[in-house]
């Protein structure tokens, strides 16, 4: 029964994690090189390098949520903002960072949990609206409950952590503190997404019919997508209100889950370092094009137009679609 | 002997269309049993009632003697009940060998101890020598969505026997195989059941394949069982003639 063998050039979704020890070195010079860049820049250039780092964890978590285990989230700014408001009332009153941080990550676990409930029932366009609903939700409640989060107005003057009586207080050093935390963040996901659950979240998005009829617990693995997608982004939302110093609801409206949903798509969902890829064109692409004045906007727009056409598997589908390219050119 | 599976006047009715319509039979350990019929005599809807898919209207299904009739597909598997569907049904974003090993993984321990579990779950040695057994070897690293149809049948195959089910339903194994591998695909079947020792129901329109497959063939027409008994008994029935050829 010798099947003829496959002419198609793809590569498995979900050993994307990087195991070989040229990447692993590859991977290692590209973060010192980062580690070392805010050296050689200015107070705003440390911001946002510490900024693409919270965004990261961010869209890590909204990558297993929606690659990995093939569910659609519109939500995962107001886990983004339930976390940063949880540490920012928390450290306001008191309390140390690192109490409040697993406090925010819980508490997003548990909401992401309740946020899958839906998902077990509807799914694509219909979940995206109930979990865009759910955005609104909780950005309404975040202007509106004013006595809690401080409505428009926000909640100014948080404090960042000091760590073993180091203080992070200055931007170099909470850089370095967020870029390790979410290179830790990271390789935690990284573990997960290569254990058996990994593989389990990869069936569930491929085929839930059959992953069910195979002893997956679809309800189980469904509700945990979310639950870890939701609490990454609210460890994220942690360290958002700790290097601003200042949160209102702005940053945590659905534009904001439409922006980080752009980031996973546009680095390519289901590819570990997709989000990587997508967050640098979320957050500093649109820096860079400020040269370009009042049209770095538009400009921004028909980048991420022209990638979505010529390359909808993300910027990291690129070396396959050029290799599939010249076999498609041999004589 | 007592049987393994025991089906007991199975009925699902969709208004007044009576899909399965009073279906008993039994299957016994180790028995391979075919299930045959025209199109829409309800064979697949017998498959999707007693695997949990659909909710007979009426019957009972027994498993081992306890009764499983409307269980969940999830419950039936950890039983050790396996399927395959008449369409295609693998990870395609998965490696072949990423495949058989989910389809096994499951089974194995408990869903926080398999967070902890080596990646393979311990299951890489078994997916390997299923690979074999199914002559996959060479596309065992590419991912089962860039396979040809053929090859994602047989991984879709291999799928069901990698958690050694005690029972496993194959629903039209040789839709779309290559007539030439039809008899390895028997073959196959055959070493697998002499193998894991597990009882198989197979639903099939080639009739030379189910015939030297099955031990013991029914033939279903508009939702009842028509005829029953060994193959040759049943390819000679005039009854059974009637309802393929309409004479």
């Amino acid at each position: 029964m010798n099947a003829s063998s496959s002419t198609v050039i793809a590569r498995p979704r979900r050993p994307a994690v990087p195991r070989s020890r040229t990447r692993l070195a590859l991977a290692a010079i590209v973060v010192i090189a980062f580690a070392l860049l805010p050296l050689g820049l200015k107070s705003y250039g440390t911001y946002l390098c510490s900024l693409f780092c919270v965004y990261l964890m961010a869209t890590f978590g909204l990558n297993l949520t929606i690659g990995y285990a093939g569910q659609m989230s519109l939500g995962q700014a107001a886990f983004l903002g339930i976390g940063a408001y949880i540490a920012a009332i928390g450290m306001k009153a008191g309390l140390p960072f690192f109490a409040m941080l697993p406090l925010a990550a819980l508490a997003c676990f548990a909401i992401g949990l309740a946020l899958g409930f839906p998902a077990l029932r509807v799914q694509h366009h219909y979940l995206a609206f109930a979990t865009l609903g759910f955005n609104v939700l909780v950005f309404l409640v975040l202007r509106n409950e004013e006595a809690i989060t401080g409505g428009t107005f926000g909640i100014r003057g948080i404090p960042r952590p000091s760590l073993f009586g180091l203080s992070l207080e200055r931007d170099l050093p909470y850089f370095w503190f967020t870029l390790a935390s979410t290179l830790l963040l990271i390789a935690l996901l990284g573990w997960l997404l290569r254990s058996p659950w990994g593989r389990a979240f990869a069936a569930l998005r491929d085929n839930p019919i059959r992953a069910e009829s195979l002893g997956v617990n679809i309800t189980a693995y469904t509700l945990l997508a979310f639950a870890i997608g939701a609490c990454c982004a609210g460890i994220a939302g942690a360290y958002f209100a700790s290097l601003v110093g200042f949160i209102d609801p702005a940053p945590f409206n659905f534009t904001a889950s439409l922006l980080m949903l752009l980031g996973v798509i546009v680095g390519g969902a289901g590819r570990f370092l997709g989000p990587v890829v997508g967050t640098v064109i979320i957050v500093l692409l649109p820096e860079w094009l400020r040269f370009m004045q009042n049209w770095y906007l538009a400009a921004f727009g028909v980048a991420v137009i022209a990638l979505m056409v010529w390359l909808p598997g993300g910027l990291l589908s690129l070396p396959e679609r050029l290799a599939s390219r010249r076999i498609g050119a041999l004589p | 002997m007592t049987a393994l599976l025991t089906v007991r006047d199975l009925r699902k009715h969709y208004g007044a269309i009576r899909a399965v319509d009073g279906v008993s039979f039994d299957v016994a350990p180790g028995e391979i049993v075919g299930v045959i019929g025209p199109n829409g005599s309800g064979k697949t809807t017998l498959f999707n009632s007693i695997l949990g898919q659909i909710r007979p209207s009426d019957g009972r299904v027994e498993f081992q003697g306890d009764d499983i009739t409307g269980m969940t597909p999830l419950d039936l598997a950890r039983r050790g009940v396996g399927r395959t569907f008449q369409t295609l049904q693998v990870f395609h974003g998965l490696s072949v060998r990423d495949n058989l090993i989910a389809a096994g993984q499951e089974l194995c321990g408990s869903m926080p101890r398999r967070l902890f579990a080596p990646p393979d779950a311990g299951l890489g040695e078994h997916a390997d020598h299923l690979i074999e057994r199914f002559r996959l070897t060479h596309v065992a690293h590419l991912p089962a969505g860039s396979l040809s149809y053929g090859q994602q049948k047989l991984v879709d195959i291999a799928m069901a026997f990698m958690p050694a089910p005690r029972l496993v339903m194959l629903d039209e194994p040789c839709a779309g195989v290559n007539p030439s591998l039809v008899d390895e695909l028997r073959e196959l079947l055959l070493a697998m059941n002499r193998e894991q020792g597990g009882s198989f129901v197979v639903v099939e329109h080639n009739m030379d394949f189910i015939m030297r497959l099955c031990a013991r063939v029914i033939c279903m027409v508009e939702g009842r069982v028509l005829a029953e008994g060994a193959p040759a008994q049943v390819q000679a029935n005039r009854d059974v003639l009637d309802a393929y050829l309409g004479h």
